[in-house]
């Protein structure tokens, strides 16, 4: 196996220090190391983090290999600083079984960019009414520990009750995609004042914020954990703040254009910004930040959705819903919380990777960077400007919103368990 | 003016004016025994309609026939359209067929705005009503409707003038663009509806809101009776068609309130026994008619202005409006 | 921009209010000789400056004929053949009177006759309103240069020019007074005023 030393990186953004990579683990950190490596790098003004964790992406394989497989994913993930992703159920067929499910897991294995942990459905075919083989994806190889019907809500008070309970067993969590579907029957955009302005169907927050407020509910009252996927607005910060006041074992995350964009954007009637939950409004987008600051919201997630061109290209009332995002997120992150001052690097590394990890119960993953601990390292460039390009991207699709503009930072080398996976910006072919 | 016609509100004062002005001269067309000018020859314009639409693709119809335009009718019954082929398909299509316009009716909020903004095409986009967005010529028309009736002459606007505009404002493209062209011509707007079938955040709109139809009819110089489609019944959006016209509906003894210079306008199709009694409908005081023969000088004098002449790009100050929505987003 | 050896130069007046005055009534007369009486005639201006001219002539018939003579206006905007040169323009009115102009004898009015562009547009322009009897040309100044088989039937004054010379009607009622001036075309290029002032430039 390769050795690395890396010199003068700032870990966690505090004072330069050498890491030597052994075996997959951190064999020796401090300053001026003198121990032998194959490779050295040197690091000086980058920003050593624990290899990132998404709770929230969609691999598209099995079935819209068109969009994403988990080669292109797991690349796309390793150009982002990711070492592990949850890939999402909403696959065809569905990953509401073992087969499924360890199907995904053993590619990630197999092509070695990023650790894949399947999420599994929580009902049959994502259709709400069933409840999934849960124990099975459970006890498969692929271990599932979170369970979501992403995409579509478990609106069942019913079935939610008892997903919420059933996963207790081993430790599981009910990642919950917040859509009340009643309220959004043909909703194109955020309901608000552009969408009034411009005959867009309105998605009311309220129809986010008054299933997470029964969720945290029933969660309190089944003695269980939820997770909030992709949380977006002011309201439904308010109401996990409450649950958390509460002592209740609530999760949420938000996704990187959740923490930048909003509904402004949607004037262009330009599908790239097109996505569910929708881009809210700039109230929204400063109350998710300070959430994010004072972790009331748990973890940064991509919800990395790639489409298609032909999915995009097109009008917006028949445009696929998401954007990518593994490849642009700590750059947006570093923009809208490392920037401003809301997060320092540690909080960035306790966001995007050990809360993560934690949530979806990953051991090998999110931990600190000490010696002995597995060696899942990015190096990122906090310093670099640079305008975005989706041609670029390893990911499969394009459907970038942040295309054209200037971001800061950008991942210099990824490592999974001690192997580079992107050195100097680039993949490392396997 | 702008290269293409999306919105009622890419149109100046003067813009607006200059089309009222030049749809006052071109009505008097209809009244000549040849009713065609030579002006668009040679020029090809494609009516885009991917929703049916009779009587506004009529009057466009009729409107590019007598600028002498090659006329291509393109709708998405019994074309590619309906075997699948996507808008951007379409478009590249019709760019090859070297169409300079292209008149548009799309279900989808919006369609028009993406051609427009897109490189799928390079001729003048003109909306004819994209979902319940926006439908400028139809404000065009009842904006020249009302000057006529209200404020007679070329040059001048409607300022200080009160216009109700009653019914289903939530999903009604003919409410958008007019409180956007009305507005800039100094009109007063009032939209008057259950709180169900108004859009949220309309207290920013530049127009009152009232839920009382009675207590705004005798102010008004004209009010705009909008179509309710039964279907929102089932939607919870009010009880029932009894309740809807008891409350919002036109009849005889409401007109009879309004001032008597006052008019009634409605953009059809009309549901009478709805929004609107027969006697009401039928009363010479209502424009529906009229309405529809300026709907044709409008859409001549649109047509005349945004492709009589050279063709400039604007492309300058569409790259100015993304930067700005960037910048907004940040 | 010009060299310094052939500056343009200024435009000088080649008539004045006097002349315009009795090249007017000199053509009324004319009419009314011609035209047997004028009995039939209608009188169409064209816009802008042909609009005037065309009230000043009709005014003059008047009085020497006692009688009001029919008169209208006419844009020729949709009828040119340059419309792609340019920006679409705005209209102005055009006023056929109610009689019509079936069987009349119609005499279009105009300032000056150039190209004779215009006025193949307003005669494409008289043929989808009616069918005249006869049309005839009144011009108050025929500058020469025909690029039509078109010629005028009354002319104020013929001036001979140069492509390079540009022809500046003035009338009071737009320009404040009467006068015809001739000057350089780059030289009223160079005045912006010149050349807002001057409609014939672009033609």
């Amino acid at each position: 196996m390769t050795t690395y030393l890396i010199r003068n990186a700032q870990i966690l953004g505090g004072s330069p220090q050498d890491i030597h990579l052994v075996d997959g683990a951190f064999a020796a950190i401090g300053e001026n190391l003198d121990v032998p490596a194959d490779i050295e790098i040197d690091a000086t003004g980058l920003v050593a983090l624990p290899g990132l964790v998404d709770l929230h992406t969609h691999l598209r394989e099995p079935g819209r290999e068109d969009a994403e497989t988990v080669l292109t994913g797991t690349r796309s993930a390793a150009m982002g600083g990711y070492t592990a992703v949850h890939a999402m159920a909403n696959t065809f067929p569905v990953a509401d079984t073992a087969g499924v499910v360890e199907q995904v897991w053993r590619l990630g294995q197999e092509y070695g960019y990023c650790d894949v942990q399947p999420v599994g459905a929580v009902t049959v075919g994502l259709e709400g009414k069933q409840l999934a083989e849960l124990g099975a994806m459970h006890d498969s190889a692929a271990g599932v520990r979170v369970f979501s019907d992403d995409g579509k809500c478990v609106d069942d008070a019913v079935i939610m009750r008892r997903a919420l309970e059933y996963v207790k067993a081993f430790d599981g969590v009910v990642a919950q995609h917040a859509q009340e579907p009643r309220l959004t029957a043909g909703a194109q955009m955020n309901e608000g004042l552009v969408s009034g302005e411009l005959g867009l169907g309105g998605w009311p927050a309220v129809a986010e914020e008054s299933i997470i407020a029964r969720d945290v509910l029933l969660a309190a009252h089944v003695g269980s954990r939820v997770h909030i996927c992709h949380l977006s607005t002011a309201g439904s910060v308010e109401i996990v703040r409450w649950a958390k006041a509460k002592g209740w074992d609530v999760t949420a995350e938000v996704t990187p254009h959740h923490l930048l964009l909003t509904d402004e954007l949607v004037r262009s009637y330009d599908p790239v910004y097109k996505v569910n939950p929708p881009l809210r409004t700039a109230a929204d987008v400063e109350a998710l930040r300070e959430a994010l600051a004072d972790g009331t919201i748990d973890a940064v997630a991509t919800d990395h959705a790639p489409h298609p061109a032909e999915d995009k290209d097109c009008e917006w009332a028949v445009a696929a819903m998401g954007m990518v995002g593994l490849e642009t997120a700590l750059s947006v992150v570093q923009q809208t919380m490392v920037d401003t001052g809301l997060l320092n690097w540690e909080g960035v590394a306790d966001r995007m990777s050990h809360r993560p990890a934690r949530i979806g119960r990953l051991t090998g993953h999110g931990r600190p960077i000490s010696v002995g601990e597995p060696a899942n390292l990015v190096l990122f460039d906090p310093a670099y400007r640079g305008v975005v390009n989706p041609e670029t991207f390893a990911t499969r699709s394009r459907n970038s919103p942040y295309k054209g503009m200037d971001l800061p930072g950008r991942v210099h080398a990824t490592f999974l368990r001690g192997e580079a996976t992107v050195l100097a910006g680039e993949l490392v072919e396997r | 003016m702008k290269r293409h016609l999306v919105s009622a509100a890419d149109l100046s004062r003067d813009d607006a004016l200059l089309i009222l002005d030049t749809a006052e001269e071109l009505a008097q067309l209809s009244g000549r025994a040849v009713k065609k000018l030579p002006t668009l020859r040679g020029r090809t314009v494609v009516n885009l309609f991917f929703e049916d639409s009779t009587r506004t693709k009529t009057s466009f119809e009729v409107a590019e026939k007598r600028l002498s335009a090659d006329v291509i009718n393109f709708s998405a019954k019994g074309s590619s359209v309906s075997k699948g082929e996507s808008l951007k398909d379409t478009a590249l299509t019709l760019q090859a067929m070297g169409a300079d316009a292209v008149v548009i009716r799309h279900h989808a909020s919006g369609a028009p705005a993406r051609l427009a903004d897109s490189d799928w095409l390079h001729g003048s986009v003109i909306n004819a009503g994209d979902g319940t967005h926006e439908h400028p010529t139809q404000a065009l028309l009842d904006a020249f409707t009302m000057r006529r009736h209200l404020n007679p002459g070329a040059g001048r606007d409607l300022a200080g003038r009160k216009v109700a505009i009653v019914g289903d404002i939530l999903h009604s493209r003919v409410a958008r663009s007019n409180v956007h062209l009305l507005t800039t011509l100094g009109a007063e707007v009032t939209f008057v509806a259950p709180p169900t079938l108004l859009p949220i955040g309309i207290e920013t709109w530049p127009c009152q809101v009232s839920y009382d139809l009675d207590a705004v009819l005798p102010k008004v110089d004209a009010v705009m009776m909008l179509r309710v489609q039964r279907e929102r019944m089932n939607a919870a959006f009010f009880p029932t068609e009894r309740e809807y016209s008891r409350r919002y509906g036109l009849n005889g003894l409401r007109l009879a309130t309004m001032p008597e210079h006052a008019i009634v306008m409605h953009p059809g199709p009309m549901v009478r026994g709805m929004e609107i009694t027969a006697d009401v409908a039928d009363s010479p005081r209502c424009t529906v008619v009229e309405q529809v023969a300026n709907g044709v000088s409008v859409r001549m004098a649109v047509l005349y202005l945004l492709l009589g002449g050279a063709v400039f790009a604007d492309g300058s100050a569409d790259s100015a409006r993304t930067t700005e929505l960037l910048e907004a987003a940040q | 921009m010009t060299t310094p050896s052939s500056a343009p130069r200024a435009p000088h007046q080649v008539l004045d209010a006097t002349d315009v005055a009795r090249i007017v009534t000199r053509i009324a007369h004319e009419i009314v000789e011609r035209a047997k009486g004028a009995e039939d005639v209608v009188l169409l201006g064209i816009h802008t400056r042909g609009v005037h001219l065309a009230h000043r002539l009709r005014a003059r018939l008047t009085q020497i004929t006692g009688r009001e003579i029919p008169f209208g206006t006419l844009d020729i905007t949709m009828y040119r053949d340059d419309l792609r040169l340019k920006p679409a323009r705005a209209l102005e009115h055009t006023e056929i009177p109610a009689d019509g102009i079936d069987g009349k004898l119609v005499i279009l009015v105009d300032d000056v006759l150039f190209s004779g562009r215009t006025i193949r547009a307003a005669l494409d322009a008289l043929g989808d309103i009616g069918r005249p009897r006869a049309v005839q040309l009144a011009v108050l100044v025929d500058r020469g240069h025909r690029e039509l088989p078109i010629r005028a039937d009354y002319v104020g004054k013929n001036l001979p020019t140069s492509l390079r010379e540009a022809v500046q009607v003035q009338l009071s009622e737009t320009d404040g007074r009467d006068a015809v001036l001739l000057g350089d075309r780059d030289y009223a290029a160079r005045s912006s005023q010149a050349l807002a002032a001057d409609p014939q430039l672009p033609e």
